[in-house]
């Protein structure tokens, strides 16, 4: 599958396109197939995203998984910092990642 | 400490305003982030993998307690409570929002700091010696030349937008603490014959293609040297690539035509530029050097240190060093403890670093290239309470330049360039040799992690280095050693086929094993593998 994803322009948090809007939580992201470029180009455009960009991800039981690890510690957050991720409660939270 | 007069608080000013209409633009959609990148980088404002990060200079390393503390409040009210001390002698803050970053430089710019210069390919932020104005072995403060060198390159017209970027050392001893030869331009400061002037080593650095940086003139007095350093920046302005980014650093233009005929390429430049008069009159250097002149050291100071705390006494033989004054000394404050991210502080670390300058330091400090804080002019009387203050906020590690003191760059739980993590690796290798007799007894080891082949963790002068690399997705470590930043200067070498997390740190586990087989009286692993060379560590690693 492929994700949508960018960074939120007046804060610069992650976000990933859910078909209705951005969302920081990847399990929100949804495949955009071929459209991705369309999308980026108009959510850009209207400044609710910058830089976004196109990925491929896997779909699994915990929803969708970036194919590369680069875009797994921006999905989650740094993991030598997990308090500051998005999952701060769960101490496994960077297995996920690698 | 050098106080901004009037233009230099004009211009800070003046940045802050232009940013702050810049940042309003672009948030209002009036510019594309095409057009406001090359602007949030002039005001050291990257986006990293999290969200911005922001880079402010710290001018060769010094801060006095009130820059110090405004680092504090920033990390407190603006991030999420702490900074990351650079290899650059900068700091950096990982989760800035764009919209917040005009109040940032706002805030800097009361206490007459910025983050201009630390992005770009301009010439960076001037480093020099930690030690400076405090070691004995020092021949002259580097600090005023770093000053002169930091106004003269502030903005200027001519070398804003050159071939790449550009990193300028001043020294002012033998013993090189500032890795000098391993930037674009390198100067050490020298006396011959009664008078001043500096060495001039240029075309150094690291990355993609590490170079020791050769010497290029071995004598220009004192009152030449700021036209010597144009002319040495204007060949490169001119011949330097900027078709081929990889090749665009002045290491590969020097390489290319060689020393000698980049050599003669300068002398004749430097003819022209000497009759610009470029250089100051000696009553403007003195007004700059007055700003660095000695604090006012207490007379018969005692050098009596009460050692009867056995831990104080191990932080006392590691992480204090000698003072040219005396009764006084320097103190190094590790930002590597165990377990922790090399180089980072929380606000109310930073805060105490600035308290304790302030009580017992002249209100100075200084960040050091190997991620560590200074406080340069202690009397030995304070030591003790120095000591007991640091330990009770976990920044009391007496680890200075032992194999735990790793320099390590934030890798790719940070840096959106990264290949692979770079902190994990520190801090499983600081737990391996967790034990600190083990450490002491293995006795002086750098060991240097980067994250990518960029080499912000300067893993080519680690005598033990470490590169991350990405293999088809995941994350190796290649294993180096042999390098040195300091004044006998050198590249590792890399030993063979990379490791996983855990491999590389049994690989590093190996070499110090084999190194304790081998080494002689009084011999640094750096010595020992400089006298056996790389094979028999490499039997030990790779079997």
């Amino acid at each position: 599958m492929k994700l949508l994803t960018g960074n939120d322009l007046p804060t610069g948090d992650v976000t990933w396109w859910t078909g209705q809007g951005w969302s920081r939580h990847v399990q929100d992201a949804v495949d955009v197939g071929d459209k991705g470029e369309a999308i980026a180009n108009a959510e850009e455009g209207a400044r609710r995203v910058n830089a976004p960009y196109v990925i491929d991800a896997t779909l699994t039981e915990e929803g969708p998984r970036p194919a590369h690890i680069k875009d797994r510690v921006r999905a989650l957050g740094p993991t030598v910092r997990l308090d500051l991720t998005l999952k701060p409660a769960d101490p496994a939270a960077g297995n996920w990642v690698i | 400490m050098y106080k901004y007069d009037q233009y230099d608080q004009a211009i800070v000013d003046a940045r802050v305003a232009e940013f702050r209409d810049q940042v309003t633009r672009r948030l209002a959609g009036q510019i594309t982030e095409d057009q406001f990148k090359p602007l949030r980088l002039m005001n050291g404002l990257y986006l990293q993998l999290h969200a911005y990060m922001l880079r402010v200079a710290v001018p060769y390393g010094t801060l006095d307690g009130r820059q110090m503390r405004m680092l504090g409040h920033i990390a407190r009210k603006y991030d999420r409570g702490y900074g990351h001390f650079t290899t650059r002698q900068n700091i950096q803050y990982n989760w800035i929002k764009l919209s917040d970053a005009p109040d940032i430089l706002a805030d800097l710019a009361t206490v007459e700091m910025h983050a201009i210069q630390t992005s770009g390919n301009c010439i960076r932020n001037i480093s020099s010696d930690q030690y400076a104005g405090a070691a004995a072995d020092e021949v002259a403060d580097p600090r005023p030349w770093a000053e002169l060198l930091r106004q003269w390159s502030t903005f200027h017209p001519e070398f804003s937008y050159l071939p790449r970027k550009f990193k300028i050392a001043v020294i002012a001893a033998d013993e090189d603490r500032a890795a000098m030869r391993l930037h674009d331009i390198g100067i050490q400061l020298v006396e011959r014959d009664g008078k001043l002037g500096g060495r001039i080593f240029v075309g150094g650095g690291m990355g993609r293609t590490p170079m020791v940086a050769p010497e290029i003139k071995d004598f220009i007095g004192a009152e030449d040297l700021l036209s010597y350093v144009e002319a040495c920046l204007r060949v490169y302005n001119r011949y330097g690539r900027r078709d081929n980014i990889y090749k665009a650093r002045i290491k590969i233009l020097i390489h290319e035509l060689g020393a000698d005929e980049y050599r003669r390429q300068v002398e004749e430049e430097f003819k022209l530029v000497k009759a610009l008069g470029i250089d100051p009159p000696q009553a403007e250097f003195d007004r700059i050097a007055a700003y660095f002149a000695p604090p006012a050291f207490e007379a018969g100071a005692s050098d009596a240190i009460d050692r009867s705390d056995p831990d104080f006494a191990v932080w006392l033989d590691q992480n204090v060093k000698a003072h040219k004054r005396p009764g006084y000394a320097i103190v190094n404050i590790s930002l590597k403890p165990a377990g922790g991210i090399p180089g980072d502080a929380s606000a109310e670390q930073i805060d105490l670093m600035a308290d304790l300058a302030g009580r017992y330091s002249f209100d100075e400090l200084r960040v050091t290239h190997a991620q560590n804080i200074v406080l340069p002019h202690v009397r030995k009387a304070d030591l003790h309470t120095i000591w007991q203050a640091l330990h009770g906020a976990g920044l009391a590690e007496a680890n200075l330049d032992l194999i735990t003191d790793i320099i390590a760059c934030p890798g790719l739980d940070y840096c959106s360039l990264a290949n692979a993590r770079s902190i994990p690796v520190a801090q499983k290798i600081a737990d391996r040799f967790a034990d600190p007799a083990r450490q002491r007894d293995l006795g002086e080891l750098k060991l240097k992690i980067s994250g990518c082949i960029n080499a912000c963790g300067h893993h080519h002068a680690g005598h033990i280095g470490i590169l991350g690399v990405d293999k088809k997705g995941t994350e190796n470590y290649q294993l180096l050693l042999g390098g040195s930043g300091a004044e006998d200067a050198s590249l590792g070498k890399i030993t063979g086929p990379g490791f996983d997390e855990d491999g590389i740190v049994d690989a590093v586990e190996r070499v110090t094993d084999r190194y304790v087989a081998l080494r002689e009286e009084g011999e640094r692993f750096l010595d020992t593998y400089r006298r056996v060379g790389i094979d028999p560590f490499k039997e030990a690693i790779y079997g």
